[in-house]
This record gives C-alpha cells, sequence and structure tokens, in this order.
C-alpha cells in the first residue's frame, strides 16, 4: 500500500475511532489482559498492559492502529515477555470464518489480484495475465456466506449450551468485521483448560476422531442394542436425529448399517463430520496466548467494525458493523465483482476512477482493489 | 490427609508414611536384612520389582483386598516399602518407573472395586476421596454411571493416546462425562503412576544395609537389558513431505504448517539459512520476515525459547496429519523412522 492511500486509511479510522469511543471497550479484568495493535505497512506491536477506556482511547488516538486486539488469557504481568507473563486463565474463544466453509458461492465473489504484475482478475489458480501463481485472494461480502457461518455459530452454541453446560448468557456473539463470526465463553468450567485439552475439545465440537464403536457399530459381531437412541444427550442423540431422521426409520437404518460393514459406517462418520459438527478455526481455540481482535476496533481487511450480534438471526453485518463516513472520495478502482454495503450497490469497477462514500472507498482500498486517485 | 484402616494401607501402601509406618510397628531397615522371619518380606519386595520389571502385576496374598491375618497385611505394606528402599539403592530410573506402574495398575483394581462397592458405602467413599484428593477429580455417582466434569476429564485425557479416550468418544452432557468404574479409574492410571514414581523419586537414599545386597546387585544387572539403542532412516514423514509438497507449488501452507516444518527441520538440526529458502515460493514470502521467523522459532531472538516440533495428536487437529502405516503410531513427527533395536 502506497503512503496516499495509507494517510486516507488512517484519517478514516482516526475519525471512527474519535467518533465511536462509545463502541469500544476494555474488557473486563483490564489490568490482567495483553493488549496489541498494528499500524498500517508495519508489524505487531505487543505485551503492551492497559488499565482502562481512557487510556485504550489514548493508544487509539496517538498510533491510530489499522488492527488492535487484545488477550483472552489473564495474567499476572501482560505486559512481560511470553514465558514471564504468568498466564493464570483464558476464556473460551472460537473464530468461524466464511472461507474455511467452502462454499460453493466463493468463486463468484472472490476475485486476485497479482503479487507479481498486480492484474486484479476473477480467475483463481493463477493470474490470467502473466500466468504467476503467486497471487493473493479477495473475498467480496457474500449473503450466503453469512449466513452460512451464522449456521455454524448455531452448531457451536447448541453444543456450548447442551453438552458443555456453559450458561447462555456467557456466550456472546461477534461479527468479526470481515467474513465471519467471533464467539466467546467467559466463566465456564473451561477457563483453565490448557492447549492440549482445547485441542481435544475443538475435535469434540467439529466431530472430528469419532470411532464406529461409539455409536454402536462393532467389528465382529455388531449389536443392535448398542446403536444410539433419538433421546439421547451429546452426540449419539445428534448422530440418530441426523442418520435415522426419524424414529420410524431407526430399525430399517441400523440394519442397513449392519450390511454396510464397519469400514462404511467409519467413512459415514467422517462424512458428516462438516455437516454436523461446527466447522471452527482450530488454531484459534487452541491458542490460550492469542491476541484476538478487539470488539469495537476495525478490521483492516474490510475497515468494518468487530461488532456484537444482539440478535444473530436477523443480524446483517454489512449494514450493520459499517460506521465509516458518507463523505464522498474519488479513486480509482479495480474491483470485478459488485458488492453491497450500507444497502448501496457498488462496482463493478474496471480499472476506473469513481466517487464513492468514504466507507466503499475504504474497503476497496482495505482489499487492496482501489488508490486513492 | 486421608486416615486409612489396616486393609487400606495393604491396598494402597503408597499413601502410607513409610518411616512412620515402620517406626510405629517398631521394626528398623536393618532387621530386615538379618531377621530370617522378616527376610521374607525382603524376598516378597524383591519379587515385587522383578514382577513389574515384566511389565506384570504383583500378586498379593490378599483376597479382595483383605486378609485373614494381620501380619499377611503387615507384609504386603512391608514389602512396597522394602521395594522403594531396593530401588533406590539400585538407584536404576527405568526399574523405578516399571515397579510404579506396576503398582499403580494393582492399586487401579483395588480402587475400581471399592468404587462400583454397593453394600459397603464408606468403601465407595474413599475410592471416590483417594482420586479428588491424590488427582483432583471431583466424582459423582449418578445411576449406573459415575460422571466427571468434563474439565477435569481432560486434564488426564489427553495423557492418552488412543480414540476411545477422545471426548468425542465419551457420553457427553450437562457439563459432565459418563465413565464406568473401570474407566474412571483407568483414566489417573498415568498420574497415579507418575505419583508413585515421584514419591520414590523423592524419598532419600539410605546407605547400603547388611542382606540387602545380593537382591540390589541382581535387580541392577537385570535393568541392564533395558538400554535401547535406536537408528534412524532419516526420510522425513508423511505431513512434512506434504508441507514441502504444498511450498513447491507454491500453494499457501497455513501459518501452523510453516510452524510444524521449521520446527522439524531445526530439530533435525538444519540450518535457519537452510530452512529460509523452502519459504520462496509462498505466496506472501518476504525474506526478511522469514528469517525473522525462523530465527525466533530456533531461540535466536526475542525470549530465547526454542520451539519444540508439535504432536501428531495437535497436526490432527490442525488438519496438517497425513499418516502412512510406516507412522507406525508415532506421537511426534521426530519419531519417524527411528526404530528401537
Amino acid at each position: 500500500m502506497q503512503e496516499k492511500e495509507i494517510k486516507f486509511l488512517e484519517d478514516s479510522f482516526k475519525k471512527y475511532y474519535f467518533d465511536h469511543f462509545d463502541l469500544i471497550h476494555v474488557p473486563e479484568r483490564t489490568s490482567e489482559r495483553e493488549f496489541g495493535f498494528q499500524k498500517f505497512n508495519s508489524g505487531m506491536i505487543r505485551h503492551i498492559s492497559l488499565k482502562d477506556n481512557k487510556e485504550l482511547h489514548l493508544l487509539l488516538m496517538q498510533n491510530i492502529p489499522s488492527d488492535v486486539y487484545c488477550s483472552n488469557a489473564y495474567y499476572s504481568f501482560p505486559n512481560l515477555p511470553m514465558n514471564e507473563k504468568d498466564w493464570k486463565e483464558a476464556d473460551l474463544i472460537f473464530d468461524i470464518d466464511a472461507k474455511d466453509l467452502h462454499l460453493d458461492c466463493r468463486p463468484n465473489h472472490s476475485v486476485t489480484k497479482c503479487n507479481e504484475c498486480n492484474q486484479v482478475s476473477t480467475s483463481h489458480d493463477h493470474c490470467s495475465q502473466c500466468n504467476s501463481i503467486k497471487i493473493e485472494t479477495k473475498s467480496l461480502p457474500c449473503k450466503n456466506c453469512i449466513e452460512a457461518s451464522k449456521k455454524e455459530v448455531f452448531k457451536l452454541s447448541n453444543i456450548l449450551i447442551d453438552d458443555l453446560a456453559v450458561d447462555k448468557n456467557n456466550i456472546q456473539v461477534y461479527f468479526s468485521g470481515n467474513e465471519g463470526f467471533h464467539v466467546y465463553v467467559y466463566n465456564s468450567q473451561l477457563q483453565e483448560l490448557g492447549s492440549r485439552e482445547r485441542s481435544d475439545l475443538v475435535d469434540y465440537i467439529m466431530f472430528r476422531g469419532a470411532i464406529p464403536e461409539t455409536f454402536g457399530m462393532k467389528k465382529l459381531k455388531p449389536n443392535r442394542s448398542l446403536f444410539p437412541e433419538f433421546e439421547e444427550k451429546g452426540w449419539r442423540g445428534r448422530f440418530s436425529k441426523e442418520i435415522f431422521s426419524s424414529k420410524s426409520k431407526r430399525s430399517k437404518i441400523i440394519s442397513e448399517l449392519i450390511s454396510n460393514g464397519y469400514s462404511n459406517f467409519n467413512k459415514k462418520l467422517q462424512d458428516i463430520s462438516t455437516k454436523i459438527g461446527s466447522q471452527i478455526d482450530p488454531n484459534v481455540t487452541m491458542d490460550i496466548h492469542r491476541i484476538f481482535r478487539l470488539p469495537g476496533s476495525l478490521n483492516s481487511k474490510s475497515g468494518l467494525t468487530k461488532i456484537y450480534c444482539q440478535d444473530l438471526q436477523k443480524f446483517d453485518p454489512y449494514t450493520e458493523s459499517s460506521f465509516l463516513n458518507e463523505n464522498t472520495v474519488e479513486i480509482k478502482a479495480n474491483c470485478p465483482i459488485e458488492f453491497k454495503l450500507k444497502s448501496k450497490k457498488f462496482g463493478p469497477f474496471s480499472d476506473e476512477i469513481a466517487t464513492v462514500p468514504t466507507f466503499a472507498a475504504v474497503y476497496m482500498i482495505c482489499k487492496n482493489l482501489a488508490t486513492i486517485s | 490427609m486421608i486416615t486409612l484402616g489396616k486393609d487400606e494401607i495393604a491396598k494402597y501402601p503408597f499413601l502410607a508414611d513409610a518411616g512412620q509406618y515402620l517406626k510405629d510397628k517398631g521394626f528398623t531397615l536393618e532387621q530386615f536384612g538379618i531377621d530370617p522371619d522378616l527376610k521374607i518380606s525382603l524376598e516378597k519386595a524383591f519379587s515385587r520389582v522383578q514382577v513389574s520389571a515384566d511389565g506384570k502385576i504383583y500378586k498379593s496374598d490378599l483376597i479382595d483386598g483383605e486378609a485373614s491375618k494381620d501380619y499377611v497385611l503387615e507384609r504386603e505394606v512391608f514389602s512396597f516399602l522394602l521395594a522403594i528402599v531396593l530401588l533406590k539403592l539400585t538407584g536404576m530410573n527405568t526399574l523405578i518407573k516399571r515397579f510404579a506402574l506396576a503398582e499403580a495398575r494393582r492399586a487401579e483394581k483395588y480402587l475400581e472395586k471399592d468404587l462400583a462397592n454397593i453394600t459397603d458405602e464408606s468403601k465407595k467413599e474413599l475410592a471416590i476421596r483417594i482420586i479428588d484428593d491424590l488427582f483432583s477429580i471431583q466424582i459423582k455417582k449418578q445411576d449406573d454411571d459415575f460422571i466427571i466434569p468434563i474439565s477435569n476429564y481432560l486434564k488426564h485425557s489427553v495423557n492418552f493416546h488412543e480414540r476411545e479416550w477422545k471426548l468425542i468418544n465419551r457420553r457427553v452432557g450437562n457439563g459432565f462425562v459418563y465413565l464406568t468404574s473401570h474407566e474412571t479409574v483407568r483414566l489417573i492410571r498415568k498420574e497415579l503412576s507418575s505419583y508413585i514414581n515421584s514419591k520414590i523419586i523423592n524419598a532419600k537414599t539410605p546407605s547400603m544395609i547388611a542382606g540387602f545386597e545380593d537382591p540390589v546387585n541382581q535387580l541392577i544387572s537385570l535393568s541392564k537389558k533395558f538400554v535401547t539403542y535406536t537408528v534412524t532412516t532419516g526420510e522425513y514423514p508423511p505431513c512434512i513431505k506434504h508441507a514441502i509438497e504444498v511450498l513447491e507449488k507454491g500453494e499457501n501452507l497455513p501459518h501452523s504448517g510453516r510452524f510444524m516444518l521449521a520446527t522439524f527441520l531445526l530439530a533435525r538440526n538444519q540450518s535457519v539459512e537452510q530452512i529460509a529458502p523452502l519459504f520462496k515460493n509462498a505466496p506472501d514470502y518476504n525474506e526478511r520476515v522469514t528469517l525473522y521467523q525462523l530465527n525466533h522459532l530456533a531461540g535466536a531472538s526475542g525470549s530465547g525459547t526454542q520451539y519444540s516440533c508439535p504432536s501428531c495428536e495437535k497436526l490432527k487437529t490442525q488438519n496438517l496429519c497425513f499418516a502412512i502405516p510406516e507412522c507406525d503410531n508415532i506421537f511426534n513427527p521426530l519419531q519417524f523412522g527411528k526404530k528401537r533395536k
């Protein structure tokens, strides 16, 4: 990114931070958290400790960061190097990102930008101009992606509430500011779990590593009575609802499963994993030292805000998370796909000068699909 | 501190204060080396260690955890305490480890029986208390099941590599994991054995006692057969091969994959300069950043922490595992191709 664009983004971000202090708060137990931030075109600065909102707002105004982060962990000394921080516990966090869901709609709203010749195109495996494979994929807003991500969040919260006994009020869902959702779980029995334990929890939530025996199928002499019932708790119950679909079909389907044999059953378990498991990013949940995007801050991949979802079902990120101003600005846009922000349509732009509101200009510049003209 | 009855000390001798027990019974260690009546206990102690070295569990004289005569109970406890003395005198850690594991498995049988005891509530309570005191697992009985909080379960189950211990393969509901008495006790085997192990390691080593020389020497020669040699083929495991292929094709390898590859190669003694060119084809390659990150992993910058290669279990979760039969149930990619001889 060139200086002109950085200046424009910094001005826009600064105005947002100044006008919207009400949206950006330090989390509870502030002094036990580690904060960090990045500036445009620059590396990460972390191991920062803050006392209160005032200090946070000062940091934002002084540094105009492109991204702001805060640890899910609680430390005795959050500002010391990692191995001296004295880790106490960490909130359970989840990242659900549409790009990990491998949806059919992706090619329709993704463009690639070549790192060698800067060509923007809708070709997905190589540059259409110079054939280089060093390309970056940029995705633009898509309703389908958001709805699919929401579905994963609902699957996740069902598992959290029913199986892990997490209190509904201790689950908070945020739009990530780009293409997915961040879920926080506070005050659960899982706070003190380390990374290895969280890794097994991830497999549980994603329905991975299941063996046929758990669901009643044995290698030798299968026994009908071992197959799960509809009313059972946890995965056995969910599995039977998925596989048998109704109580009346249970018996017939068990016979089929037994006659298809053990290895087919095993394959079935793997096949339904993405359907019934919640597709979370394993690395985020396993990481107990992560600094995670701060709620209320802007996402430099889009200029949208990471914002709390009061009613996830109705939530529309591309109207409810765009807080940058409407002042128009002239840009040179190279964005071959149409997109919608704040209920307005933009594009497609084919390497052309366009006058658009700041929020849309920031969006395209953040995606590296426009420059200040 | 749990107060134990006579038969309970015999079942769970590792809970007793060894020195105090001998004193209370009015014996000194020296007597066991010379007194022909007491020597039986020393012989039993020797066989207790010997049996454990073979990977078997010592067969005690107790029947259902009880004995008809008090001296049988005492001999059980003495033989355990003397076994520790023998182990300390041999100073062989492999023997101590094997002994601790065998004793843990022996205690496991009694714990399981006590836990499932429906006629004597106090026995069940004691087993529950032992498990809570030693390993902070709060067990509750619910119908035919034993239920423990998920967080308690995970802290112990992660030590197992078998898939049936994964949370996904357990009955889970309302924040609890449902287990049988057998599974509950099995869950703590490793911890029980490390508890016994650490008790032995932390015990004071006495100076040689007359009459103990022979069994000690026999045990030292016995432990020599456990020395193993390993040979390495030098071939890369499939996960590493896959990561290299992805990079060679110029495709994007996720951060976790790059971390695995770099830490693996660093552990195989490759230098940062040898590793860096592998990342050259990555879509977002930046030489300065790559070198910085590699140096960081190698511990040459930052806090000086040397990062180690992730376990196979972790790589499975991260979708980076491409196991083949040759992996042979290894726990870490670094073990690939190493054969014990």
